[in-house]
C-alpha cells in the first residue's frame, strides 16, 4: 500500500513535466497525419481487441463458428463454377477454372468486405463514438482487420486446394500475391475511411455501396478470364481504363502468382496477360498508399462532428 | 502557483439543427436550405482552468450545456471556436459500459473496456482480479453480458473504470449506480482518488453529491458559466434557480384559476431565525365558496432534496373548520424548528377527510435554516461530548 500523499506528489511531478496538448487534432496536412498515426499506434492493442471482438461476436453461439466464413465464398465458387464454367462453357477455354474463380473471389471478397464493413463501422459503434475518446480511425481499421481475418482463412484453403488439384509455379511472380493483397488492403481502407465518414452525415452511402459492390464485381476478371477482355478490346484505351482499376490489377496479380495453368497452358488454353504487370502493380500500390493517406485526412477532417451527428 | 491540468479558452459550441436529412429532401429544397437550419449555441465563451488535484462539479438545469462542456474537455466533441488543452492520462466515464458487447463474456468485455479507457493488456492482467472483486460478480465473469442484470452490468463497468489509472477523470452522472453498499464503495473509491491527487470533473444533478465531493462548483445556464467558485454558494445559486422556476410555474397554475369549493386567497409565510432554531409562521386566508362541512388544511415541510421533514393536518388534530361560505383566516405557528442548515419548502393543501383535494400550493413558500454550529445533517443539535479514560 503506497502512501497516498506520496502518490499525489509523484503524480503532480510527473504531470508537471508533460506539456499541455491541444485536445482538438491539428488539421494541418502533415503535422495532423503524424499525430493521428501516433495515436492509432498507441491504441494498437485496442485495435486488435476490437478485431477479435468483431470476429468472436459474429460467430458466438454457433457450433461451426468461424468455419461459417468459408461457406459463402465456397457456395459462390460452386455456383460460378457450374453456371458460368460448365453450363455457359467458360471452363473450356480456361484451365483450372475453379482455381481461377476462387482466387478472384477471395481477393474480391477482401475488397468488398473491407468497403462494406468500414462504411458502417462508425455508425455501428455509435455508442463508443459518442461516449468515449478514441482515435475514430480505430473503427474502420478494426472492420478492415475483421475482413482480413476472413481473407486469411480463405487464402489458407486456397493454398491447400492449389497444392492438391493444381500446382505452384515457382518464380518471382509468386510475390505478386502479397503485393496485390497490400494494394487491396490500402485501396479498400482508403475508400472505406472516406465512405465511413461521409456515411455519418448521409446514410444513403451505405445503400449506395451495396449496389456498387454488386456492379463492380463484373468490372474485374473474377468469373471470366482476362483473355476474354484482351480479345474483345485489343489493347485499346478502354482496356487501359479497365486495367486502371486497382482491384482489377491486383486480382490479375494474384492470378498471375497463383494460377499456374494460366501461364503454363499452351495452344487453345493459352492465356493473355496485360503487359508490364509488375510495374503496374507497384505503381498501383504507391497510388493506393497515397490514397490511404488522403482518405485518412478526409476522415480526420470530418470526424470532428461525429459525436453530435450520430 | 498551482499546476493546471486542463485549460479551456474561449470555447463556444454551435449545433446546427437540420430539419431534413435525405438526399431527396436536400435536392428538392436546395435553395431553401438555410430556412431549415437552426443554430443552437450549447456553449458560449467558456474560459476555465482546472488545477491539478481539484474536484470540480458542473451543475445546471437540463440542457444548460454541462455535459457538452464535459465532452469538449474529453475531446469527444470538437468546439466551434476556442481551444482546449490538457495533459496527463484521461479517462472519461460518460456512460458506463459504453464499449460492452452483449455477446461477449464479462471477462472479454473487461479487456476491451479497459483498453478503451487506456490500459494496456499487461496492466489489465495485473488489475483483473481487483476489478472482478470490486464488481462482486465473480461467478458470472465468464457469462455473456447480455444475461447480466442491469445492476451487474453497471457494476462491472464501474469496476473497470475506477481501476484505470487516470490523472484526470471525467464523470457524467454515473456515480449513482448499484445498490447501497456498492454506491458506498464507489464513493470511497472517489475519495481515495482525491487523496491520490487525481483531478476529477463531474457532472451531477445531485446537490448533496456535489457538496460532498467537490471543492469547486461551476453553475451552467444556457451555455454560459454563471458561477464558478465555492460549492455551498454554487449549490445555493442552482437551487435559487430551480426555486424561481418553481415559483413561476406556481404563479402560472394559480392564474389558470381553479373553480373548487375551497381555495387559498392569500398565503404569507414568514420565518424568524434565533439562537436555537427557526420559528415559522403561516398566515393563510381561505375562501369557502360552497357550503361544505368537511374540509381541512395540510402542511408539509420538505428540504430541497425532496425529503419530507415534517407534515401536519387539521384532521389529525381533530380541529373543526368553519363551514360557512366566505373568507376565513388560518394561522399556523411552527415554533423553534431545530433543522439542519439549508433551504426548506412549505407545501400547502386543502382537502376532505376522505382524501379529495380541493386546492394545493406546492412550494407555496420557503425559509432558510441557519448554518449548524456543530456537526451536520437534517437536525440542529447541541451535542455534548464527554471524554474520559476507560473505567
Amino acid at each position: 500500500m503506497t502512501n497516498p500523499s506520496y502518490e499525489a506528489a509523484r503524480r503532480a511531478a510527473n504531470i508537471e513535466n508533460e506539456a499541455m496538448v491541444s485536445v482538438t487534432p491539428p488539421s494541418g496536412l502533415f503535422r495532423g497525419s503524424r499525430k493521428s498515426m501516433r495515436e492509432i499506434w498507441e491504441y494498437r492493442e485496442l485495435l486488435w481487441l476490437l478485431v477479435r471482438r468483431e470476429v468472436k461476436a459474429r460467430y458466438k453461439d454457433s457450433y461451426l463458428g468461424i468455419v461459417w466464413s468459408l461457406f459463402r465464398p465456397l457456395a459462390q465458387l460452386f455456383i460460378y463454377y457450374f453456371a458460368i464454367g460448365q453450363i455457359l462453357g467458360a471452363a473450356r477455354s480456361l484451365p483450372d477454372f475453379a482455381i481461377l474463380v476462387f482466387i478472384g473471389l477471395t481477393w474480391w471478397g477482401l475488397f468488398a468486405e473491407i468497403v462494406q464493413s468500414t462504411t458502417t463501422s462508425v455508425i455501428g459503434n455509435a455508442g463508443l463514438v459518442k461516449k468515449t475518446y478514441l482515435p475514430r480511425e480505430i473503427f474502420p481499421l478494426a472492420a478492415t482487420g475483421g475482413a482480413l481475418v476472413n481473407f486469411v482463412i480463405q487464402v489458407a484453403v486456397l493454398l491447400v486446394a492449389i497444392a492438391v488439384i493444381s500446382s505452384y509455379r515457382l518464380s518471382t511472380d509468386l510475390l505478386m500475391a502479397p503485393v496485390s493483397m497490400l494494394i487491396i488492403l490500402c485501396f479498400g481502407t482508403a475508400v472505406g475511411l472516406i465512405l465511413a465518414a461521409v456515411n455519418v452525415y448521409l446514410r444513403d452511402v451505405q445503400h449506395f455501396v451495396e449496389v456498387a459492390i454488386i456492379i463492380l464485381f463484373w468490372a474485374s476478371p473474377i468469373v471470366y478470364g482476362f483473355t476474354f477482355v484482351a480479345n474483345a478490346l485489343h489493347g485499346s484505351w478502354v482496356e487501359q481504363i479497365y486495367l486502371s482499376n486497382p482491384v482489377t490489377i491486383s486480382i490479375l496479380g494474384a492470378q498471375k502468382a497463383l494460377w499456374s495453368q494460366g501461364t503454363l497452358a499452351t495452344g487453345d488454353l493459352a492465356q493473355s496477360w496485360p503487359p508490364d504487370l509488375w510495374p503496374r502493380l507497384l505503381i498501383t500500390l504507391l497510388i493506393s498508399v497515397v490514397l490511404l493517406w488522403i482518405g485518412q485526412r478526409i476522415f480526420a477532417r470530418l470526424q470532428g462532428n461525429f459525436a453530435q451527428e450520430l | 502557483m498551482t499546476t493546471e491540468i486542463v485549460n479551456v479558452e474561449n470555447v463556444s459550441k454551435r449545433f446546427v439543427l437540420h430539419q431534413h436529412r435525405s438526399v431527396k429532401e436536400r435536392v428538392v429544397d436546395f435553395r431553401g436550405r438555410n430556412r431549415h437550419r437552426h443554430d443552437f449555441w450549447a456553449l458560449r465563451d467558456i474560459d476555465l482552468s482546472v488545477p491539478l488535484g481539484s474536484t470540480v462539479g458542473l451543475v445546471g438545469h437540463n440542457g444548460s450545456g454541462k455535459s457538452t462542456l464535459l465532452k469538449v474537455i474529453g475531446g469527444i466533441i470538437e468546439p466551434t471556436t476556442g481551444t482546449v488543452t490538457r495533459r496527463g492520462r484521461m479517462a472519461a466515464l460518460l456512460e458506463l459500459g459504453a464499449g460492452f458487447h452483449p455477446d461477449l463474456t464479462g471477462r472479454e468485455n473487461v479487456y476491451v473496456n479497459a483498453s478503451i479507457l487506456g490500459l494496456t493488456r499487461k496492466e489489465t492482467d495485473r488489475y483483473f482480479d481487483d476489478i472482478v472483486e470490486f464488481s462482486g460478480i465473480e461467478e458470472f465473469i465468464d457469462t455473456q453480458v447480455k444475461f447480466y442484470s442491469s445492476g451487474m452490468y453497471v457494476r462491472l463497468a464501474f469496476a473497470v473504470a475506477v481501476h484505470v489509472d487516470p490523472d484526470l477523470l471525467l464523470v457524467d452522472e454515473v456515480l449513482a449506480v448499484g445498490d447501497e453498499p456498492f454506491q458506498k464503495k464507489c464513493m470511497d473509491k472517489i475519495a481515495s482518488f482525491q487523496r491520490e491527487g487525481r483531478t476529477i470533473v463531474l457532472v451531477s444533478h445531485s446537490a448533496s453529491q456535489v457538496g460532498a465531493l467537490c471543492d469547486r462548483v461551476i453553475v451552467m445556464d444556457h451555455g454560459k458559466m454563471v458561477f464558478d467558485g465555492e460549492p455551498a454558494t454554487g449549490i445555493r445559486i442552482l437551487r435559487d434557480g430551480y426555486e424561481s422556476d418553481r415559483m413561476a410555474e406556481a404563479a402560472a397554475a394559480l392564474q389558470a384559476g381553479d373553480e373548487t369549493e375551497v381555495t387559498f386567497t392569500e398565503v404569507d409565510i414568514s420565518s424568524q431565525v434565533h439562537a436555537s432554531g427557526v420559528d415559522v409562521v403561516l398566515d393563510l386566508e381561505v375562501e369557502v365558496k360552497d357550503q361544505i362541512d368537511d374540509w381541512g388544511l395540510g402542511v408539509t415541510l420538505e428540504n430541497t432534496l425532496g425529503t419530507v421533514v415534517y407534515a401536519v393536518d387539521t384532521f389529525g388534530e381533530k380541529l373543526d373548520m368553519p363551514a360557512s361560505v366566505g373568507k376565513h383566516r388560518v394561522r399556523l405557528e411552527l415554533p423553534d424548528l431545530r433543522l439542519g442548515a439549508g433551504k426548506y419548502l412549505v407545501h400547502l393543501g386543502l382537502g376532505s377527510s376522505s382524501g379529495l383535494t380541493y386546492a394545493s400550493r406546492s412550494g407555496a413558500g420557503s425559509f432558510n435554516a441557519p448554518d449548524e454550529l456543530h456537526g451536520s445533517g437534517l437536525l440542529r443539535v447541541d451535542p455534548a461530548f464527554h471524554i474520559g479514560s476507560p473505567r
